[in-house]
């Protein structure tokens, strides 16, 4: 199976997120980057489909240049290729101008499955998937926490968490899956696959190379604008104390106070 | 005034309060159309909600084919409204199916999407708390038709009895649309409990309960204070409870008055999830637990001692 999965660069999940006050885009300069943690688990079931299915996976991304380390981590992980779309004219793009792009790198792979995580870490969207579905016009196999291919049938099914349970869910071949984090436990990179990703064959492509067009791309395509950011307002400090025999007593005295009971 | 749609949220035709709460904000710029989108049948329980709420029309669209495959046929029922209605805007609630409907409507028409709103002013100008809510950010759709998501428990709902005129909307979902077919849909764990994301109070419990039969300590509070139960991912991931409990980054988001928090150290992901509720209290026998930070009321003790404790306390005062 011909797989592609995509990968994210955003701020360490412990960095202080903020938006650069010159152009109101997430700060990616002044904070350590990492793989997003949802997408380790995209990447493992790329792995996972190879191991079962044979093919070869492809990891994707789109971002500025240090970007590529997401795309190095996932070749370290056990994927084969790496692709790097990266181009001044991106950057402030929004999250359909992100999925769009994508999507022109994405389809020229003929790709069988088109893995994608649930969620990044940095803006939250949760809607990259949904909208790759869209682009590419294949089955929306999104939020799945189990997938099960069947190459030979030519489909896939997945369970898709709901509200208050799941439902199954099945997609002809293509598919754009997107998993959740009950899905799997990401794999370490071991020593041999950090040596052997060094060899793996890594294309950066421009804007143009993928055929977007500049005038959509960036801030000036962007379907919405940033008026302003503001840190939160501190929080007063809360009241922490040691429990003495009365710790649930003062607790209920506390929400009677505050008239929460 | 322009039509605002709004897209009801409900459970087999049982509208949540979120959709309560995406009417009332509706009002404010604009008549609101409630959009209802479900299996044949099922309008008529969500009918008489939607009238008390404010509903100046209601969109009616049932058919098997909604719920039949994923997303796309609502996305796609959305979109051919926009071309009808000539709406100023879209509300949905911010749920995980909502967002990827309100996404993939937008994609169909051009249109601006903005998500995770928490509160929206006139002129669409709206309210986002990102990054966990250390920033506050206002911005606006510069394209199309604004599809805002908007996060349950943002808005107090109000009541504004109307007689919505109804018009039924034919189904006609194409053959693309279709390419994702729901064969089963599975129920777990149903509680009876008020839903996590709509809660006022909810009180979670983590790796601190140890076991999954300590989750009654949990339950047994939330049910005496009328709350939803949630889950960190520590006590998910351990089976001790389903993960559609699970509050944080890869869980759900809630945003309740209280936020009760057992046993749970508050790891950035947690705190992702349950960061932008009103007051938060804390049980944890480690006094340098993070969620001690966010706490306004915190207790560093036995959670075995503090809990029973706890809602001892609050029958007696009952
Ligand atoms: C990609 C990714 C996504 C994630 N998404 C989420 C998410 O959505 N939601 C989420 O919650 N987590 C999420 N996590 C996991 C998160 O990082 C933490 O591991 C998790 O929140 C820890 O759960 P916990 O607080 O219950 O457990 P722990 O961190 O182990 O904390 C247990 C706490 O209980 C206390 N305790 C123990 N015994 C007692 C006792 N008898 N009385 C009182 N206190 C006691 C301890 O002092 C400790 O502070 C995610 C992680 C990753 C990598
Ligand atoms: N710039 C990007 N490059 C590659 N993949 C991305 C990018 N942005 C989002 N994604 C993918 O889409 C998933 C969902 O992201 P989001 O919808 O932005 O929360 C992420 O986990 C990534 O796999």
């Amino acid at each position: 199976m011909n797989i592609v999965v995509t990968v994210k660069q955003v701020p360490d999940t412990w960095a202080e997120k903020k938006l650069d006050p010159s152009d109101m885009t997430t700060d990616r300069a002044t904070v350590d980057n990492v793989l997003n943690e949802m997408d380790e688990y995209g990447v493992e079931e790329a792995l996972l489909l190879k191991e079962a299915h044979g093919g070869e996976v492809t990891a994707v991304t789109m971002g500025p240049d240090k970007a590529v380390e997401a795309v190095r981590k996932a070749l370290q992980m056990g994927a084969d290729k790496g692709v790097h779309l990266c181009d001044a004219s991106l950057h402030g793009s929004d999250a359909l101008q992100t999925a769009s792009a994508l999507a022109k790198v994405i389809a020229p792979l003929n790709p069988d499955v088109v893995i994608v995580s649930s969620e990044a870490s940095d803006a939250r969207g949760g809607v990259v998937g949904a909208l790759l579905a869209e682009y590419l016009g294949l089955p929306q196999l999104t939020l799945a926490r189990k997938v099960t291919a069947d190459p030979g049938g030519g489909t896939v099914t997945i369970e898709r968490q709901t509200d208050n349970g799941y439902a199954t869910v099945l997609g002809k071949l293509p598919v754009v899956v997107g998993v959740i984090e009950k899905i799997n436990e990401p794999r370490y990179p071991s020593f041999k696959g950090i040596m052997a990703a060094k060899k793996k064959p890594l294309v950066t492509m421009t804007a143009a190379d993928a055929g977007i067009d500049p005038g959509s791309a960036g801030p000036s395509g962007a379907y919405s604008e940033v008026d302003e950011a503001q840190p939160r307002p501190p929080k007063a400090a809360g009241q922490v104390v040691k429990d003495e025999g009365d710790g649930g007593a003062k607790l209920a005295a506390f929400l009677a106070d505050q008239k929460l009971v | 005034m322009a039509e605002v749609l709004v897209l009801v949220e409900h459970a087999d035709g049982e509208p949540k309060k979120v959709t309560a709460e995406l009417l009332t904000l509706a009002r404010r710029f604009g008549e609101p159309s409630a959009v209802f989108l479900g299996g044949p049948g099922t309008y008529a329980k969500a009918k008489d909600f939607l009238a008390r709420y404010g509903a100046q029309k209601v969109y009616v669209a049932e058919s098997a084919d909604i719920d039949g495959y994923v997303v796309a046929p609502k996305a796609e029922v959305l979109a051919g409204l926009f071309g009808s209605a000539a709406p100023a805007a879209l509300l949905v609630a911010a749920t995980a199916e909502g967002r990827e409907v309100a996404a993939r409507a937008a994609a169909k028409t051009g249109s601006g999407l903005v998500w995770d709103v928490v509160d929206v002013a006139p002129g669409l100008v709206v309210t986002q708390q990102v990054f966990g809510g250390s920033t506050i950010v206002r911005s606006h759709v510069t394209k199309g038709t604004p599809v805002i998501t908007v996060r349950p428990n943002s808005a107090a709902p109000e009541e504004a009895p109307a007689t919505p005129e109804e018009q039924q909307v034919d189904v006609a979902v194409s053959d693309a649309a279709k390419a994702a077919q729901v064969s089963d849909r599975v129920v777990e764990g149903k509680s009876g409990r008020p839903d996590l994301t709509e809660a006022s109070i909810v009180v979670s419990g983590g790796r601190g309960l140890g076991a999954a039969e300590n989750f009654r300590l949990v339950e047994e509070l939330a049910d005496l204070m009328g709350g939803a139960v949630g889950a960190s991912r520590a006590a998910t991931d351990a089976g001790w409870y389903p993960h559609q409990a699970q509050v944080g980054q890869t869980g759900k988001t809630v945003s309740p008055q209280l936020y009760v928090a057992v046993g749970i150290s508050g790891a950035i992901q947690h705190r992702a999830g349950m960061q932008t509720s009103k007051t938060i209290v804390a049980i944890n026998k480690d006094p340098e637990a993070p969620i001690f930070e966010l706490a306004d009321f915190g207790i560093v003790g036995d959670l075995f001692n503090v809990v029973p404790q706890l809602t001892e306390e609050l029958r007696k005062r009952q």
